[in-house]
């Protein structure tokens, strides 16, 4: 077992390498020189020369990527074109923010998923069945923005206004101090997140509840409380977890959208503004976070399907 | 992001069973699924031949001033037609999401059905490339290439395509290794027919069930990620009439103006709960071949 988590380590860290190959040659791609990005059209040819000399753009391509890959390690991401700052400050102190968007929508989304999931599995066919299957259904379809942007005309503008749809926070003070403001973003997260985990896990717990164990347990008296939550529950989270984890994962790129329409001090929405102004080095910088974040998640979801399958914990002791 | 029940099918089909479609038109969901697309596709196509003849405005003329409450809908943030834009403000996103969802089918199912049949190195480096793609979340991945390509309808449409490419890939792929051992592909080989055309004539026809159901998947997040970039503002740009556009343009005045927004959230929403009731139905007529399952 612990040599299959660590062949799944090992390519999660080739990926991630693979991954930044590919964010550093796509903005080899740009058109335009930076150097005269920065200084303007009035710039002369001697200080266009000496700043590119500067930043390295006379260096071959793989000792320029080197470069930048290194500074990935000592926390060096470049200079933001836009802000004139180095890309950590920049983002630096927005990686908290989005990182508790994400946390507290996951810390939600996950039981009331796998909770939903369950209790629509055993009233199976039922009215409470059919609603829930229904909502999950169209809530799994619609854009998150759509999402987001009925809620606010809903709870923020034209139905009720009880809740702020935007977030305004004062330099230097952290945006959990006014807490009704993150309700509506954490929210449309939740609600764009938990439509899959509720079906897969009502899908999952159907399959075993009909199992032939399941009806054992129920034939040799076990209390039917304790069959849900001792045998098939358990049995259920093995296959929901990728699904889980897979939701959760996605939460890293779906910020992007929510944080925008929030106006939310996070990593996405310095994301779009980024793409906006064209500024390469933020976007390479973020581009590879989130995709650190995701590559992340999804190993630690393969870990806990390696650690729940019985069949390969077997394997360990052999 | 997988939603429906994505189980691998193994296509049995006897005797002649009732086409796909069918099956899935003979379900109750099914049929509000294709209402509900079919409206709003319809409204998409027919919009702007229509829309000077209802409002009397173009899309970017110029009516009135802002967010006023003149004719059906009102005037949006710059005072033009807000029903213009709304006929307006579907094709585009109709056609550039079904364009990016049949370049992913084609790159998908191409990659996947060669990789399953071709095996060895060419199935490693295939399903590793898959990987390394699939590490970035789809709208990151748009993000990068529009920053270096610019907001333009071919970048949407190529980034949407190559990024829905690896997850049918991984369908196409699993699907195709259940139907290449079956003894018509074996017979195909012993009369030395070429590689594509056993791909295309024998395995393609059979593995269209978890296809078709990746299909409409895919439409439905198509849709979905163009309107996204749309309201970024990093996909159509302005003058164009489009709904994620629309929407971004005109929430400031959500309180005294909400029609701008809520026409094209609802297009929007009821085009994407469509083709998820479609492929919902899909999925449930693909698994169960058998007519009398489907209700």
């Amino acid at each position: 077992m612990m040599r299959l988590i660590g062949r799944r380590l090992l390519i999660s860290i080739l990926i991630l390498f693979l991954v930044s190959i590919l964010v550093f040659v796509a903005t080899l791609l740009l058109p335009g020189d930076p150097a005269r990005a920065i200084l303007g059209q009035q710039a002369t040819p001697e200080r266009l020369a000496a700043l590119r000399e500067q930043m390295g753009l006379t260096d071959p391509v793989w000792l320029r990527y080197l470069h930048w890959f290194g500074g990935l390690f000592v926390g060096d991401l470049g200079t933001s074109t836009s802000a004139g700052a180095p890309v950590t400050e920049v983002i630096g102190a927005r990686i908290g923010n989005s990182l508790v968007l994400m946390v507290i929508a996951a810390v939600i989304a996950v039981p009331v998923g796998l909770v939903v999931g369950t209790y629509s599995a055993l009233r199976r066919g039922k009215a409470t069945d059919h609603v829930f299957t229904g909502i999950s259904l169209v809530l799994a379809a619609l854009p998150e923005f759509v999402v987001g942007i009925i809620l606010i005309t809903l709870f923020s503008t034209t139905v009720f206004a009880i809740l702020p749809s935007v977030t305004m926070a004062a330099p230097g003070h952290p945006v959990w101090e006014v807490p009704s403001q993150l309700v509506l973003p954490i929210l449309t997260l939740v609600l764009v997140v938990t439509p899959y985990m509720v079906r897969m896990m009502r899908a999952t717990m159907i399959e075993v509840l009909d199992s032939g164990w399941v009806e054992m347990a129920r034939l040799k008296g076990v209390p039917e409380r304790q069959v849900i939550m001792r045998h098939a529950v358990p049995h259920a989270l093995g296959t929901v977890a990728q699904v889980i984890a897979m939701q959760l994962a996605w939460l890293a790129g779906g910020i992007v959208v929510v944080e925008f329409l929030f106006r939310y001090p996070g990593v996405g929405a310095a994301m779009v503004d980024a793409v906006t102004n064209r500024d390469v080095q933020v976007v390479q910088a973020l581009s590879l976070l989130i995709a650190g974040v995701y590559v992340v998640v999804n190993l630690l979801a393969d870990v806990v399907g390696i650690v729940t399958n019985p069949k390969l914990r077997r394997e360990e002791s052999r | 992001m997988i939603g429906t029940e994505t189980k691998t099918q193994t296509i049995q089909e006897t005797k002649a069973p009732p086409g796909l479609l069918r099956r899935m038109l003979a379900q109750r969901q099914g049929k509000i699924g294709v209402v509900l697309a079919g409206v709003v596709v319809l409204v998409a196509f027919l919009g702007p031949v229509l829309m000077t003849l209802i409002t009397g405005y173009t899309s970017t003329e110029f009516v009135g001033r802002p967010f006023q409450h003149d004719g059906v809908f009102g005037t949006d943030n710059l005072g033009r037609d807000i029903l213009s834009r709304f006929l307006d403000g579907g094709l585009q996103l109709v056609i550039y999401a079904a364009l990016a969802t049949l370049l992913g089918m084609a790159l998908g199912a191409a990659a996947g059905m060669l990789a399953a049949y071709q095996g060895g190195w060419l199935d490693g480096i295939i399903m590793r490339g898959n990987d390394v793609l699939l590490a970035i979340p789809q709208l990151v991945f748009a993000l990068l290439a529009i920053t270096v390509l610019g907001p333009q309808g071919w970048v949407l449409v190529v980034v949407i395509g190559i990024t829905h490419a690896p997850r049918i890939a991984r369908v196409a792929r699993s699907a195709t290794l259940a139907v290449i051992t079956e003894d018509y592909v074996a017979a195909a080989q012993m009369y030395a027919v070429p590689r594509w055309k056993i791909l295309l004539r024998e395995v393609l026809p059979n593995i269209t069930g978890p296809l078709m159901v990746e299909l409409g998947l895919r439409m439905t997040y198509s849709i979905g990620a163009i309107a996204s970039l749309s309201f970024l503002g990093l996909g159509l740009q302005p003058p164009t009439a489009d709904w994620g556009l629309m929407i971004n343009e005109n929430r400031i005045a959500l309180i005294i103006q909400p029609w701008g927004v809520v026409l094209p959230v609802l297009a929007i929403a009821v085009l994407t709960v469509g083709t998820n009731l479609i492929t919902d139905s899909l999925a449930r007529a693909s698994a169960h071949l058998n007519v009398k399952d489907t209700k």
